[in-house]
């Protein structure tokens, strides 16, 4: 019983640390724009993808990785320069189609350039399960939580205690207040997109040995890291993470004890529910319009 | 719109009836019959997206429940194939409404989210539910029939389709100009001064949603009954996107745009069939463009250009 | 016998922490013009909103022919005959400028989808004699040059008279005017002075927040003043302006 539990918690942690790590990049962006980027999950699959490419065309590891998440940064960039930056004033409804139109060239490009097929990472430090209560843990889960808290904590410090993210917190709450006092805003989304980016491509390079990538991974990631955003409360970073591990947590859990054949609807079945009873999520709170 | 605003109505109609004698093959009125389709559940998306200022990520997940009504309920339950279109509709429109009203209470772009999320479960749940739906690999549709007498074949069904085009560019035509379209267009415009005079907000909203709801599940139960077999494809995600990017590049909240983008992007697939993985990244582009380029869409664009208004 | 048609009585609104309208009271009878005036952030346009139906109050009670309206929604408000215009203009920029009159009969038309889908020959004709009352309208409220124009084509104080009009075309009881002459100049002002005059003489009861004192004074039968959310005094222009606190906080070299 308890094995059996433990045993959904810790793969529903471990994926739900990827989906954190989306989450906190759709916060970012959504932060910084207001824009809802939907090619959050190509980012995440890049980093699985590149990381898969560079390690097979011989680079070592810790090389690789550097590419597999600075490439994607750089891809952040350029989406950010050539598809948001053109259309800053534009209605929210304009935004949303061009974030998707981006995500379907990234995932188009991918799937011509790599091809459609299943590809693995070898797991950071072998694959020897480790037991606790009777359920198994792969290494490879530990670094994903491990690194998913490393980086956590260093964005905490980094909105907090240094210039440049207390610029970009500022930048979040009243981007005109901002610009007045002299923050570039213009600056501050295009270094949130590459952020965003390099977070989630981190997301599925850590999660790439235990669940595997392919060029259409990014969807589902993507979309249920958006879940654990809008649950923890669009705009709230902690909630973002709390978030993206619940969602991860929920839909083990779903799977493991209702059924698993619909353990990929979870997530939105989740999503109707927070938009049906409390749309601000956990952490977000009411705005009101002055008119 | 003012002179006459029935006048691209009267042209469209006009190359309908030309149409099929001009066409070389059948493979051509094929196209032409799936642009129809097309151009229709466009039509009632773009009231959605264009005039409510709403958008659905989700739409194809209406057109799945058209579909699937169509194969499932005759097969398995020995319905009457007319009598599952309407079931179909019904369906789709129910599950619309009760979807819509909690969602438009909120501010925001909540209905992207709550569409997105249901067109994915539906499809989930048609690839699952295999006793019921063939699975993923679908399964055969009987066709409609009655008495002896059965519709099948392209020819009957490119003018039933034709049919329905016109009738659904006259219906839209009329329903802009009204006192309900209009209460809709200011509700795009200024959601509070459309309040201010007493546009029971909510339920517009939901109304428009559920109608292009319904108009998706009907021409669903339409494909399914001239091609004769679903699949889950039909109500996918890249679906929906695509029947998006046809509103968006004919022109948002343009009838004539929605009927354009149809036949463009129902071209698209065929031009590309042998560049696999293009087809996305230029689906991608083209979305990404327009709205850049040209975010009124192809026919306000030109229409602007050339002075005529709407 | 002169039941007041609008009775507030201690109305507050808080924000958080902010009260931005404090136990406010005051009644309007029907047929005057009535003015709010009072320094910016006084809570006159919060005042407003709390009237018509966008805010509900924290306390207190609005009443419309002795009947509570208080939290009821604007579109409620529209069936009892409540109108109003805004400070920062809601116009629907994406209609032409006669269509956004027309939206303002709504409430007197068939709304009916299904009718309308079809072309329903009642709907079409009721829309005919509405475009004839929406351009006789336009022609009260002095924009007969615009009949034909889009609303992005026109000037700040066109659609300022515009609101005015869709606002009329209501058919309301109590109207209620934020700031009609903010952003106008001095010509501008004059013409919106005589047209507001127009429309309370017509019957309609006229509230108005204003900062122009001209404008007030020249109008009003009535004047509210507020200063941080709290009444300071209210009566005609003549007592407003001699009283100390109001003087005092306010008029001072205005007057």
């Amino acid at each position: 019983m308890l094995a059996q539990f433990l045993q959904f918690l810790f793969s529903g942690i471990t994926v739900g640390s990827t989906y954190a790590l989306a989450a906190l990049g759709f916060t970012l962006i959504y932060n910084s724009s207001h824009v809802i980027n939907f090619a959050q999950g190509e980012f995440i699959m890049l980093g699985g993808m590149l990381a898969v490419y560079f390690t097979h065309a011989g680079l070592p590891l810790p090389i690789a990785l550097v590419l597999a998440i600075g490439l994607p940064a750089v891809v952040g960039l350029v989406m950010e320069k050539v598809a948001i930056e053109p259309v800053k004033g534009a209605e929210p409804v304009t935004l949303i189609i061009i974030t998707i139109g981006a995500s379907l060239v990234l995932r188009g490009l991918v799937q011509i350039w790599l091809g459609k097929g299943t590809f693995s990472l070898a797991p950071f430090s072998g694959d020897q399960p480790i037991h606790v209560l009777g359920a198994t843990l792969m290494p490879q889960s530990l670094w994903v939580l491990g690194v998913t808290a490393v980086v956590v904590v260093a964005l905490w410090y980094f909105f907090t205690r240094t210039l440049m993210g207390k610029a970009m917190l500022a930048t979040s709450y009243n981007r005109v207040a901002a610009e007045l006092v002299g923050i570039n805003t213009d600056g501050v989304l295009f270094l949130s997109f590459a952020m965003s980016a390099a977070l989630g491509a981190l997301g599925g390079i850590l999660v790439t040995p235990i669940t595997l990538t392919s060029y259409d991974a990014g969807i589902m990631l993507g979309l249920k890291g958006f879940v654990g955003a809008v649950l923890g409360g669009l705009g709230n970073g902690l909630g973002a993470v709390v978030g993206g591990l619940l969602v991860g947590v929920l839909e083990a859990m779903g799977a493991g004890y209702i059924s698993s054949s619909y353990k990929d609807a979870m997530p939105f079945v989740l999503i109707l529910l927070i938009l049906f009873f409390r749309p601000s999520g956990l952490f977000g709170g009411k705005a009101t319009d002055r008119v | 719109m003012k002179s006459h605003p029935f006048r691209g109505l009267y042209v469209v109609a006009a190359v309908l009836l030309v149409l099929p004698f001009v066409l070389p093959n059948s493979f051509y009125v094929d196209l032409a019959i799936r642009m129809a389709i097309n151009a229709v559940i466009v039509l009632g998306l773009n009231l959605l997206i264009g005039f409510a200022g709403q958008i659905s990520l989700g739409h194809a997940g209406f057109i799945g429940i058209g579909a699937y009504a169509s194969a499932a309920l005759p097969t398995h339950f020995g319905w009457h194939p007319l009598l599952a279109v309407v079931a179909g509709a019904a369906a789709a429109g129910v599950l619309a409404a009760v979807l819509a009203r909690p969602i438009f209470r909120l501010k925001g772009h909540y209905l992207a989210m709550a569409t997105l999320g249901l067109g994915i479960i539906i499809n989930i749940v048609v690839r699952n539910e295999a006793a019921w739906t063939g699975g993923p690999d679908g399964m055969a549709v009987p066709p409609m029939a009655f008495g002896s007498f059965e519709i099948s074949g392209d020819k009957l069904w490119y003018w039933i389709v034709a049919l329905l085009l016109c009738v659904s560019i006259w219906a839209s035509i009329n329903l802009i100009d009204s006192p309900f379209g209009r209460a809709l267009r200011a509700l795009h415009g200024s959601e509070v001064a459309s309040k201010v005079v007493g546009v029971q907000v909510v339920r517009y909203k939901v109304s428009i949603f559920v109608l292009s709801a319904v108009f998706a599940s009907i021409m669903g139960s339409v494909t399914a009954l001239y091609v004769g077999f679903v699949t889950p494809n039909l109500a996918d995600f890249f679906h929906s996107i695509e029947l998006v990017t046809m509103v968006v590049i004919g022109g948002m909240g343009s009838i004539y745009g929605s009927v354009l983008g149809a036949v463009l992007l129902t071209a698209l697939p065929q031009a590309l069939a042998t560049f696999e993985g293009w087809e996305t990244v230029v689906f991608g582009a083209i979305l990404m463009l327009c709205m850049i380029f040209l975010p009124k869409g192809l026919v306000p664009t030109l229409a602007a250009r050339f002075g005529k208004g709407e | 016998m002169n039941m007041a048609l609008l009775d507030v009585q201690d109305l507050s609104i808080h924000f958080g922490g902010v009260k931005a309208v404090q136990n406010v009271s005051f009644s309007i009878d029907a047929g005057i013009v009535y003015a709010v005036i009072g320094p910016n952030g006084a809570g006159k346009t919060t005042l407003f909103n709390l009237i018509t139906g966008i805010y509900t109050p924290t306390s207190g009670s609005i009443l419309l022919d002795g009947q509570p309206i208080q939290g009821k929604s604007p579109d409620v408000l529209a069936q009892q005959g409540v109108a109003r215009t805004f400070q920062n203009l809601q116009i629907c920029m994406n209609m032409s400028a006669i269509e956004n009159v027309m939206v303002g009969a709504h409430l007197r038309l068939d709304r009916n989808l299904l009718k309308a889908a079809l072309r329903w020959p009642s709907i079409k004709s009721r829309d005919r004699d509405l475009r004839a009352e929406a351009v006789e309208l336009m022609r009260f409220v002095g924009l007969e040059a615009y009949t034909d124009a889009r609303a992005d084509a026109m000037s700040y104080g066109a659609l300022k008279r515009l609101e005015i009009a869709r606002a009329l075309a209501m058919k309301p009881r109590l109207l209620f005017l934020d700031e009609p002459a903010a952003g106008l100049n001095p010509k501008e002002t004059i013409e919106v002075d005589a047209l507001i005059r127009k429309v309370a003489d017509s019957g309609v009861t006229v509230v108005l927040v204003e900062h122009d004192m001209k404008m007030v004074m020249n109008l009003s039968d009535r004047i509210l003043v507020l200063d941080y959310g709290r009444k300071l005094a209210e009566g005609t222009g003549a007592e407003v302006r001699r009283n100390p606190d109001v003087i005092a906080a306010y008029l001072g070299a205005h007057a």
